[in-house]
């Protein structure tokens, strides 16, 4: 039969030889075994993150391919008022929210690490922000602080504290202000999960030995939990930062970027302008710069709460 | 292909000059003939805005049930939120890929015109068969002397108006000009029903009457050679009248987007906004009896004329248009024509009772017009309408400037005190700039 001649073969026995010797070359078999997932990455990261970035050094619009323009886009957004304000709402979005939500999510953390009556439950239903769709509870802000039908004016309003409607969303920085706190609802229970989890791994022994040496629960925290939770703060943090800097579905449900601008984000006026405007390049260079942002965050979250002697318990250098 | 001998041309264009002095169609031995040439075993893709009455899309999808029964082309209707629907127009023009026919909105087909079927055959048999088509559709339809798009009709916006409230202020009917109509708002705040005219990022209604205004005291965005010039004396005296309006207005507006009026109208919190007939045709098909009786009291009104004399408004139009990349050109533009043939489009109209309004002249004579005297105003929605980007062409640099809610932020900042009418108008100047650049 064919196929056993072709396997008596002597030839391709010594092509079957000479590729298994090349197969058990690491460099090959390294190279092969990361082909997959680096092709994954090139083409599902590299290739759109690097076609974003020219397209902002371009003024191609929707329907038509642009020509190169070099810092055109990026010298016309530095003279435009609302980019500017958009790049300042969303450092200010992202500060204030992370700040919250760390705050709240690690006092949450350490009352769930506490024994309390059905953990799992209590636990499993704390995600429940964070496993909402967020246009759907997005929806439910836009009603919350909606301009007549605010149920947190009415309520204020029933018990004789407010005599007018609260303007939630009519007034720069209230609207602000509201939008931060949807965007703390939300992402609290990520931060207050993972830090939980890194809670867990703290060896109860360490506590033990603190309070053996005198330490009060305060001493017990800022001595053997901060430290312990560093590595883990770290990594969360970067992501949070991540999220809020990126956000858009919140923003774009809410607000649509008003009133006066005062709630766009660098991500929200990128698509404005790209796809409902049609300035594909210009939107691709607002996004774009949100990378170096992004950047910094990241080394600074990263690197900056990863100082391992420190985490040890020794002096920094 | 196409094919329209001579003697379509030479009774097409008969047509179209019976048509304009006359009430047209009419079962003549010389009436307008097309013929497309359906593809074989076609099938089509359409996308259009989601329902704002039940009633559009309801006879919407009977009409294409019927077009399938008559032709064999299977057609998958589908529906898009009016905010998502011009994005993803425009990435199916930038990836050759989607739907055969998009109804977008305003001037969507300048955005990529060489990617749009010429669709001139349609839109002369129409215009010939219906009475022609009002001016404002040839601006936002040709480019040259071709025909990209065939406007479907636009969501008419009016003043709507409780009738009791406005008589309690001491008024008849919506005054027509422009400081009566301050006084009428006015008069209303004082009475407890103040107005309410959108300020947020709303497609429609804020850029609705926003547009209105400035154009109402001649201010313009741009001139007919596409220079900006909206930072002029005509502006800031819009503006000027904007501050004042604006304290007749209930809390809140800066935040609302397109439905926020409807709410507030509903739950009687306004005297008077902009809207399309969509807050009548809700009370009036509205299950709670409270919600039900405001229909007798709600009223419609055109907007005020203002210094320049004739009407400004712009409303929300929708083109009809065949991508390049469809399979079947011929059936899409096919049931494009079908649907705007009187069999259809009067049907569908009346289920909607007018919420878009026709543009083709013809139509003007359709009863649902007359059937409801409140229906009345919107009927020339069309007829009285300027666009977008006017006085200008309408194009990438129009577009990206209404996407930018550059004339709303403007009238915003104005209205709320942010700005000085001055200072907002310079801004306004400087932000289209950007766009219309040479």
């Amino acid at each position: 039969m064919a196929a056993t001649a072709t396997a008596l073969d002597p030839r391709s026995g010594a092509a079957l030889e000479k590729l298994g010797r090349w197969l058990d070359n690491r460099t090959v078999l390294s190279v092969l075994f990361m082909f997959p997932a680096a092709s994954i990455l090139l083409v599902f990261l590299t290739y759109p993150l690097a076609l974003g970035v020219w397209m902002g050094f371009t003024d191609v619009k929707i329907g038509r391919p642009g020509i190169f323009i070099g810092l055109e886009n990026y010298i016309s957004l530095f003279n435009d008022g609302v980019f500017l304000l958009s790049v300042f709402n969303t450092i200010v979005y992202t500060v204030v929210a992370t700040i919250f939500k760390f705050g709240l999510g690690l006092w949450l953390a350490l009352l769930l690490n506490h024994t309390i009556p059905f953990k799992a439950y209590v636990r499993a239903f704390v995600l429940l922000p964070y496993i909402i769709p967020t246009v759907l509870s997005a929806i439910a802000f836009w009603w919350i602080y909606d301009a007549q039908f605010s149920i947190i004016s009415w309520g204020l309003s029933q018990f004789g504290l407010i005599d007018r409607y609260i303007d939630f969303l009519g007034v720069p920085w209230n609207a602000r202000w509201s939008v931060i706190a949807a965007n703390v609802w939300r992402g609290i229970p990520f931060v207050a999960i993972c830090l939980l989890a890194g809670l867990q791994t703290i060896s109860p022994s360490l506590y033990e030995a603190a309070a053996l040496d005198g330490a009060n629960s305060w001493q017990r925290f800022r001595h053997v939990t901060v430290p312990m939770l560093m590595p883990i703060l770290a990594v969360v943090l970067t992501f949070s930062v991540l999220f809020t800097f990126t956000d858009f579905q919140l923003i774009y449900a809410i607000t649509r970027g008003g009133p006066l601008n005062a709630t766009h984000l660098m991500a929200t006026l990128a698509f404005q302008r790209a796809i409902p405007g049609g300035q594909l390049g210009e939107g691709a260079a607002i996004a774009t710069a949100m990378i170096p942002f992004l950047v910094g965050a990241t080394i600074f979250s990263y690197y900056g709460l990863q100082r391992r002697k420190w985490q040890q318990g020794s002096q920094d250098d | 292909m196409t094919k329209i001998t001579r003697r379509d041309a030479l009774i097409v264009g008969a047509g179209a000059v019976a048509g304009t002095t006359l009430g047209v169609p009419q079962a003549w031995s010389q009436a307008p003939t097309l013929e497309l040439k359906v593809e074989k075993g076609a099938s089509l893709r359409v996308l259009r805005p989601s329902k704002f009455v039940q009633g559009d899309e309801t006879q919407w999808l009977e009409n294409s049930k019927k077009y399938t029964e008559k032709t064999g082309v299977q057609v998958k209707v589908e529906s898009e939120s009016w905010e998502d629907l011009r994005p993803k127009a425009a990435v199916a023009a930038n990836v050759n890929k989607g739907p055969d026919i998009v109804y977008g909105w305003h001037d969507d087909a300048h955005q990529y015109p060489e990617k749009l079927v010429d669709v001139t055959d349609v839109a002369n048999y129409l215009g010939a068969k219906y009475g022609g088509w009002y001016d404002v559709c040839k601006k936002y339809s040709m480019r040259g002397n071709r025909w990209i798009s065939v406007p479907l009709g636009a969501a008419g916006s009016k003043m709507v108006y409780r009738v009791s409230w406005l008589k309690e202020a001491g008024f008849d009917k919506v005054p027509g000009d422009m400081p009566g109509f301050l006084k009428l708002c006015q008069a209303l705040k004082a009475k407890g029903h103040p107005a309410g005219f959108a300020l947020g990022n709303a497609v429609g209604d804020a850029n609705g009457w926003c547009h209105w205004l400035i154009w109402s005291f001649g201010g313009k965005m741009v001139n007919e050679k596409d220079q900006v010039v909206i930072n002029s004396p005509e502006t800031i005296a819009a503006l000027e009248y904007a501050k004042q309006l604006y304290e007749t207005f209930i809390p809140g507006t800066l935040s609302w987007n397109d439905v926020s009026n409807n709410k507030a109208f509903l739950d009687s919190q306004l005297g008077i906004t902009n809207n399309g007939i969509s807050i009548y045709y809700a009370a009036k098909n509205a299950t709670d009896p409270a919600i039900k009786a405001l229909a007798a009291d709600i009223d419609h009104a055109n907007y005020p004329i203002g210094p320049v004399g004739k009407p400004t408004e712009v409303n929300l139009i929708v083109p009809a248009m065949v991508f390049k990349y469809s399979k079947y050109p011929n059936a899409a533009k096919d049931y494009i024509r079908f649907m705007m043939e009187k069999e259809q489009y009067e049907p569908w109209q009346d289920a909607s009772i007018g919420y878009f309004s026709q543009p083709l002249k013809y139509y003007e004579n359709s009863k649902i017009w007359t059937v409801d005297p409140k229906h009345t105003p919107y009927r020339d929605t069309l007829k009285n309408m300027l666009w977008t980007g006017y006085a200008g062409t309408p194009g990438y640099a129009s577009a990206a400037v209404l996407a930018d809610y550059i004339m709303v932020n403007m009238v915003a900042q104005a209205a709320s005190g942010a700005k000085s009418p001055k200072d907002a108008a310079a801004e306004a100047q400087k932000r289209a700039e950007r766009y219309y650049k040479v």
